[in-house]
């Protein structure tokens, strides 16, 4: 296999591990640029879809917020705020804020609504307040199906954020689109193996956070 | 009103002929990627421990970016649409197979020993019970995986103008002219969407019995 060939060249020649255009400057670019935007994709997406799963309102608004912002073409965009804005951060956040927020909203709502009515009937029984009801007892029950949703948010980034080197920025992105206009496959398939690396690893994050957040009672039931 | 569609000549398509081309290189895939769901789904239904492994195999593949799907395809496809084709086919297909699962899962026991006891055999039993209660599902498997292939064909122009309207993107940096990115990136969302409310009424075309209005 060739691809294989391209891998073991491009990992054992040692000038891809030093200097601006090495191997930690652009991983450590492209986690930065995917905690940055999950970073607010979470911030937008969770609090939202916490209240309106909560009061079970606006899922129709949300269900068509969200397929809009699906069909907004993520490299589109990118290309589109490059011009408008220029060089800088704006043009890679803003399509890949638009990408993960539809996964983050609607799962989190999706989440709160699958909620067994009859544990939140009973603890709004016992006089816990709204947001106790939402805080400590929806929250935690719908937790592990809201961390999906975060997950593959956070998959889309990782492997999106690799167009964000098209409009000269770093990241991974930047071996394979460099690689691409060089002819350099070893380049490419490089580049391409650490993108699904650093996703896998992303996939083990969330597992292990899984692990540790959602409740040992909530786990053996689902 | 007719300048606002001029494009370079060098495009060599008009915009409406780059709207078709856009949608046979974004649609296709989706349809060999339900093609080849539905039977790898059965086969999950049937064999309870094969669901997680292919789960895992369906999201590394996810995790792939399409653009590096594309450079190394160029080895076996060339400049091609195919090359384009094949990753959104994967990434279909990474929709489609827990769409349908989930779908059939869904179907209750009851219905099945119903439907055996009425002399059903396993493949009848499949078409016409299993598949109709499930197209909600697979509805909504195909209208996410449409979509987002809509929105990823641009990623295309990378590789020698095989974006469609993606390539919009590029005459449109080379020739500064911003009216160009705009027709691509409005064109793609608003093609997005037509597709996406064109199946919401083909859903509610082949399930007649869901009560309307009531599911999204």
């Amino acid at each position: 296999m060739n691809v294989l060939h391209f891998v073991e060249a491009f990992f054992s020649d040692s000038a891809h591990w030093h200097g601006y255009d090495g191997i930690p400057t652009r991983l450590l670019e492209h986690v930065q640029y995917t905690l940055m935007a999950l970073g607010i994709a979470a911030a937008v997406g969770l609090p939202v879809g916490l209240l309106t799963g909560h009061t079970g309102r606006g899922g129709n608004t949300l269900a068509l917020i969200a397929t809009a912002a699906r069909a907004l073409p993520s490299f589109g965009l990118m290309v589109l705020m490059f011009v408008i804005l220029g060089l800088g951060l704006a043009p890679v956040m803003i399509p890949l804020v638009v990408l993960a927020v539809p996964p983050v909203l609607v799962t989190t709502y999706e989440a709160m609504r699958s909620v067994d009515p009859a544990p939140v009937d009973a603890a709004r029984g016992m006089g816990m307040s709204e947001a106790g009801v939402l805080l400590r007892v929806e929250l935690p029950v719908a937790l592990p199906l809201i961390l999906s949703g975060l997950r593959s948010a956070a998959i889309q980034i990782v492997s999106t954020a690799t167009i964000a080197a098209y409009v000269s920025f770093g990241g991974l992105g930047r071996y394979i689109v460099d690689g691409l206009y060089q002819r350099d496959y070893e380049k490419v398939v490089g580049g391409a193996t650490l993108v699904a690396a650093l996703a896998l690893a992303t996939l083990g994050v969330f597992w292990a956070a899984g692990r540790l957040a959602v409740s040992r009672g909530v786990r053996r039931s689902g | 009103m007719s300048e606002l569609f001029d494009l370079p000549s060098d495009l060599q398509n008009s915009y409406l002929g780059l709207v078709a081309l856009h949608l046979r290189i974004a649609l296709l895939p989706v349809l060999a990627g339900l093609l080849v769901a539905l039977p790898v789904a059965q086969l999950c239904v049937r064999l309870r421990w094969l669901y997680p492994p292919v789960l895992w195999v369906t999201t590394v593949l996810y995790a792939v970016p399409s653009l590096a799907f594309f450079v190394v395809l160029i080895d076996y496809t060339g400049l091609s649409e195919l090359t384009v084709m094949i990753p959104l086919a994967v990434y279909s297909l990474v929709v489609f197979v827990p769409a349908l699962v989930d779908g059939v899962r869904s179907v209750p026991r009851e219905t099945l020993d119903a439907a055996t006891a009425m002399g059903f055999g396993p493949v009848r039993r499949y078409l016409q019970v299993q598949l109709p209660i499930a197209a909600p599902a697979v509805i909504a498997g195909l209208r996410v995986a449409s979509v987002s292939s809509i929105s990823l064909v641009s990623v295309g122009m990378l590789i020698g103008n095989q974006g469609a309207l993606g390539n919009l993107l590029n005459s449109g940096m080379i020739y500064h002219q911003p009216r160009l990115i705009w027709l691509s990136v409005v064109g793609t969302a608003v093609l997005a969407i037509l597709v996406d409310a064109a199946l919401i009424l083909l859903r509610a075309l082949v399930t007649p019995w869901m009560p309307k209005g009531a599911a999204r």
